[in-house]
């Protein structure tokens, strides 16, 4: 009932701010002025130098029919523009929505017929960043397709559910409290539009589910695993929520 | 068969972690010390000073000179002790949903009703029921301060 009502609200609010004016805000907001300074520099952001891993493998024949990304789908930079603003998208022949490091493997495994990477091993991660690469600076746009919303629903009842020994929802923090401070860390908005992207603490270029998955220790949880249906839900909840923002591949992070 | 049964004991002890005191509420209030003993608030100000440990300065500011970057989601401790009794600081610290139900503060002492707690840590609560009457202890001496509220 409570819910209930804090949703009809959320939904009127929302409403009311798209129509007077956008109160959403890119993690890159709340960060300080060297770190926004590292990102906006393609020479400083250390994120380019996955993007560069990711262009080199786009080129490179896999696999046993020798074919690259590039044999089939030609130039990245015209050919993969908008596509990481879409993701993820609804796949027939599974039934369910896939990522983008899901799609990028399904391909090697379809079609270059390679051993699928491991998530968030340097290759993938670089090929995931090149492909959001030609997207910066797009608009996210989800596919407007009634097979995801209920993926989508089961996105949105996990972002509110409270979980681990600390008793949180994603909600909690990054709605209810956003602009707050844990200890020394702002709380940011939670939007995906920055993956992959090059965080200080990681010393790496690392995926959004990389994040959620730190999210969750951070609250005592178990994690989903990596690629699980749980996060893909959770990741098409997120995108559906930042609409219209803009695509920051490769972001920095503190 | 004895070594079996102990063994056994052992084993169950560590599946489900120890038992929770128990402890009654009355009037917005938790009276008796979860122990029978006193706490020591020395090392309940050790305890909510600790980042891993205690974790309140993540959302608290306090009087913690020596930590630099407290939380700004919630009130602050100081002056909590002359705001509310020893009995209503023992129920903030076991479980605040039984005072505000949508509250962001973990139950420092509640083990049911949570979803997926990473395996290691379940049926442990965040404090042990000694670690809780040191914190309130500690908490009881924070006389004076600023008034409450949030500070954003
Ligand atoms: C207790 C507070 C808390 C909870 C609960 C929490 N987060 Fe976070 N989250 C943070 C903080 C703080 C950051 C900023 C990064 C940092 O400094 O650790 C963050 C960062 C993020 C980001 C990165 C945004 C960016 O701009 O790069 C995403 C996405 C995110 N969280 C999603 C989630 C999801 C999904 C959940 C639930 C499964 C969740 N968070 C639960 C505190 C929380
Ligand atoms: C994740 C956030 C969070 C953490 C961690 C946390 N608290 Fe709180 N606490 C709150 C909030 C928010 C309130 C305000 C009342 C409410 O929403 O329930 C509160 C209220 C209190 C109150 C009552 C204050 C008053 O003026 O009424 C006390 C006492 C308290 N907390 C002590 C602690 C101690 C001690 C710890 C650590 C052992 C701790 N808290 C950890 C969020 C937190």
């Amino acid at each position: 009932m409570w819910r209930n009502a804090r949703i009809a609200l959320a939904v009127a609010l929302t409403t009311t701010c798209a129509a007077a004016q956008d109160a959403r805000k890119s993690g890159s907001a709340y960060m300080g002025p060297d770190t926004q300074a590292m990102q906006a520099d393609d020479q400083a952001n250390p994120g380019m130098l996955s993007a560069l891993d990711g262009e080199a493998l786009w080129n490179a024949p896999q696999g046993v029919t020798g074919k690259s990304c590039a044999s089939c789908h030609g130039d990245a930079t015209t050919s993969m523009k908008g596509v990481a603003a879409r993701y993820p998208a609804f796949d027939a022949a599974h039934g369910a929505p896939v990522d983008l490091a899901g799609r990028i493997n399904l391909c090697r495994e379809a079609n270059q017929q390679a051993p699928a990477l491991s998530r968030e091993g340097r290759e993938a991660i670089g090929l995931a960043t090149y492909i959001g690469l030609q997207s910066r600076g797009m608009p996210v746009a989800p596919p407007d397709d009634a097979r995801l919303a209920p993926f989508r629903q089961k996105g949105q009842a996990l972002y509110t559910q409270r979980m681990g020994q600390l008793n949180f929802s994603c909600a909690q923090c990054h709605d209810d409290n956003a602009g707050g401070h844990l200890g020394a860390a702002p709380i940011p908005q939670a939007h995906p539009t920055g993956y992959p992207l090059y965080r200080l603490e990681w010393q790496a270029t690392g995926s959004l589910q990389r994040r959620f998955r730190n999210c969750m220790a951070g609250v005592r949880a178990e994690p989903f695993s990596y690629g699980s249906a749980e996060f893909i839900a959770l990741e098409l909840y997120l995108m559906d929520r930042a609409k219209g923002m803009a695509v920051e591949t490769p972001a920095v992070r503190p | 068969m004895r070594a079996l049964a102990v063994a056994f004991a052992l084993l169950s002890g560590a599946a489900y972690g120890q038992a929770l005191a128990p402890f009654q509420i009355e009037d917005g209030e938790i009276r008796a010390s979860l122990t029978g003993q006193p706490g020591d608030p020395a090392r309940g100000r050790a305890i909510v000073g600790e980042r891993q440990k205690g974790l309140c300065l993540l959302c608290h500011k306090g009087p913690f000179p020596e930590t630099p970057f407290q939380g700004d989601l919630a009130p602050t401790l100081n002056g909590v002790g002359a705001r509310l009794s020893e009995g209503a600081l023992r129920l903030r610290m076991v479980d605040g949903a039984n005072v505000n139900p949508q509250t962001i503060m973990p139950a420092y002492y509640r083990v049911d009703g949570l979803t997926r707690v990473a395996p290691a840590l379940r049926g442990k609560p965040l404090l042990n029921a000694q670690e809780i009457e040191d914190v309130v202890a500690y908490l009881l001496t924070l006389k004076d301060g600023d008034a409450p509220g949030r500070l954003k």
